[in-house]
């Protein structure tokens, strides 16, 4: 069990999920480079971040969403839960339903987690989502078998089963980002093809900083130039 | 590479800044005289008399846009920028290295390296592009004592070593620099370097450019989380830039100095552009001041390669490049800080 201080953002997750460096330097060093992609994101995510619920018959959409969990350790906003409601006669009492305060009957939570983009190669969103989930698991006490991601690009909702090994896999990046954070260690860079996308690449430095450039020699060979070829005047 | 945002130089009397939802705007008696979007703005600089509203003031600390306030005469008085960005890790780590002498020493070789060969720079094309004139062998003369010197920062010294060495190249620039002029030499000349105040027109315009590039150092070291005050080269003093100092020492020849000599001899100032005082403090007016903001301005959207990243980059983003490497090293993610050497 996690300490209220030491929650971390969930958001980060997906950050650690696609490049440890990338997560350190948003996350530890506080550094972040807006560029046209995440400013569209911005965009996009701007009526999610309006708090607040609506309700239409037996489904209950509540927006901006605050969200912890102790165990993992995480906190943060989900973009849009949508509340089902649990018929009694369909209920199954070995997965329990929710309980919302001021409101009758028992409700099945579903994240649903907005991207401006296409769905990704990795699984940086699913574990994201998921992570909501098991927030909202340990916040209403309820099972969480299902999220949604909706993509930009297509206009289109994905379903997705929140599954042991995505759990699991959520676990784990949680309990590696509390490990990096403790660490405060930003870990070297690593040149690859994702760079390309990385809002960060030019703080990150990830060609001239990686692990096999070296800035000592650049000195002295920099001196050497400017003296002209074997150290005599030009 | 980051998008090189503009600075805005304020220098109307009696101006008013303020802020409409994203954009900034500039009245003048009433009358609102520019609109600009804040995400193309780096920076803010307001000569004299310029009113601010505490809004824009906000918006301007919340998208990290630094603002200085400098007097009519372009003496720096103070400067607003948001929240610390960056780590306090960093910051510690630049406390700690500036703190031990070697690896001190280490940054502190790196800048004035750069510096001296930096100047040479400067030197070696006014002897190749007036091979004739008659100055040309002391430029030369000159510019082989400063290889002398760049030779020694070779290899490690220690502290005193480098500030000696960072000393004498600058006696010896200085001692010659009067014969980059070559245009309206009588009105144009350079003895010495001095400042408090300026008592010549050369003297005059390099203070002003070196306080615009102050600006965009600053604004830079802040920017990647870097405390300015506490340098590696410069020792600590209550109110003084240390850092920013060090930094500005491997721009000063080939940015600064160079633009102030090619308005004087591209004949872009004219002597009657400045007021001379009683006391010998000279002070350029309003149209000369423009015409340098201009040049500077126009300075910075000049493309160099930079050698070490091996990229093409404006030269306004060079401040921001060379605080981010050094910020780098003192993270650890390279074994030595890469000074800006121009090619």
């Amino acid at each position: 069990m996690y300490d209220e201080d030491d929650l971390l953002p969930l958001s980060a997750l997906q950050h650690l999920a696609f490049c440890e460096r990338q997560c350190a330097l948003i996350h530890l060093e506080g550094q972040w480079q807006e560029n046209r992609l995440t400013a569209q994101g911005r965009q996009f995510h701007r009526k999610a971040d309006e708090t607040g619920t609506e309700s239409r018959g037996d489904l209950r959409i509540s927006r901006g969403l605050p969200l912890r969990s102790l165990r993992l350790g995480l906190v943060g906003k989900a973009d849009v839960v949508e509340f089902h409601r649990v018929r009694k006669e369909t209920s199954d009492p070995s997965a329990p339903a929710a309980k919302l305060p001021g409101v009758q009957g028992l409700w099945r939570p579903l994240p649903v987690e907005y991207k401006r983009g296409r769905p990704k190669p990795g699984s940086e969103d699913e574990v994201q989502l998921c992570a909501q989930a098991l927030c909202l698991e340990e916040m209403f006490g309820a099972d969480v078998p299902e999220g949604a991601l909706f993509y930009g690009q297509p206009w289109k909702r994905f379903p997705v089963p929140l599954g042991p090994n995505l759990r699991d896999e959520t676990e784990k990046l949680a309990e590696r980002l509390h490990e990096l954070m403790e660490s405060k260690v930003t870990p070297p860079a690593v040149k690859m093809p994702r760079c390309r996308n990385c809002s960060l690449s030019e703080i990150c430095l990830p060609r001239s900083t990686g692990l096999n450039s070296s800035a000592s020699g650049y000195l002295e060979k920099l001196i050497d130039e400017a003296l002209g070829q074997g150290g005599t005047d030009k | 590479m980051k998008h090189l945002l503009n600075t805005l130089f304020v220098t109307t009397q009696g101006a008013y800044l303020a802020r409409d939802r994203e954009t900034l705007l500039v009245r003048v008696d009433g009358a609102t005289k520019l609109q600009l979007p804040i995400h193309t703005l780096g920076g803010i600089v307001c000569f004299g008399r310029v009113g601010f509203s505490p809004q824009l003031l906000g918006l301007c600390g919340e998208r990290n846009v630094l603002v200085s306030f400098l007097s009519e005469r372009g003496r720096f008085l103070a400067r607003l920028h948001g929240p610390v960005t960056g780590n306090v890790l960093l910051r510690r780590e630049q406390y700690r290295v500036a703190d031990d002498s070697d690896k001190g020493a280490e940054v502190a070789r790196a800048f004035v390296a750069a510096k001296i060969a930096n100047c040479r720079v400067v030197l070696q094309r006014a002897v190749r592009d007036r091979p004739l004139d008659s100055n040309s062998p002391d430029l030369a003369a000159a510019s082989s004592d400063l290889a002398a010197l760049l030779r020694e920062l070779k290899h490690p010294l220690d502290r005193d070593r480098i500030r000696g060495n960072e000393g004498r190249a600058a006696n010896i620039y200085f001692a010659v620099f009067d014969h980059l002029i070559v245009a309206d030499k009588q009105s144009f000349n350079f003895g010495a370097r001095n400042r408090r105040p300026p008592l010549d027109r050369v003297n005059a315009m390099l203070s002003f450019v070196y306080t615009l590039l102050a600006h965009d150092v600053t604004s830079a070291l802040e920017g990647v989380g870097l405390d300015p005050a506490v340098g590696f080269l410069h020792t600590d003093r209550p109110g003084r830039m240390s850092l920013a100092l060090d930094l500005m020492e491997e721009f000063r020849p080939v940015l600064a100095d160079r633009t102030v000599l090619s308005l004087i001899n591209l004949r872009q100032v004219s002597a009657d552009g400045f007021r001379v005082l009683e006391n010998g403090a000279v002070l350029m007016d309003d149209n000369t001041r423009r015409q340098l903001l201009v040049s500077w301005q126009k300075k910075k959207q000049e493309e160099v390669l930079h050698p070490f990243l091996g990229e093409k980059i404006p030269v306004g983003l060079l401040p921001h490049v060379q605080a981010m490497l050094l910020a780098r090293f003192l993270r650890g993610d390279t074994d030595a800080y890469p000074p800006f050497f121009w090619k």
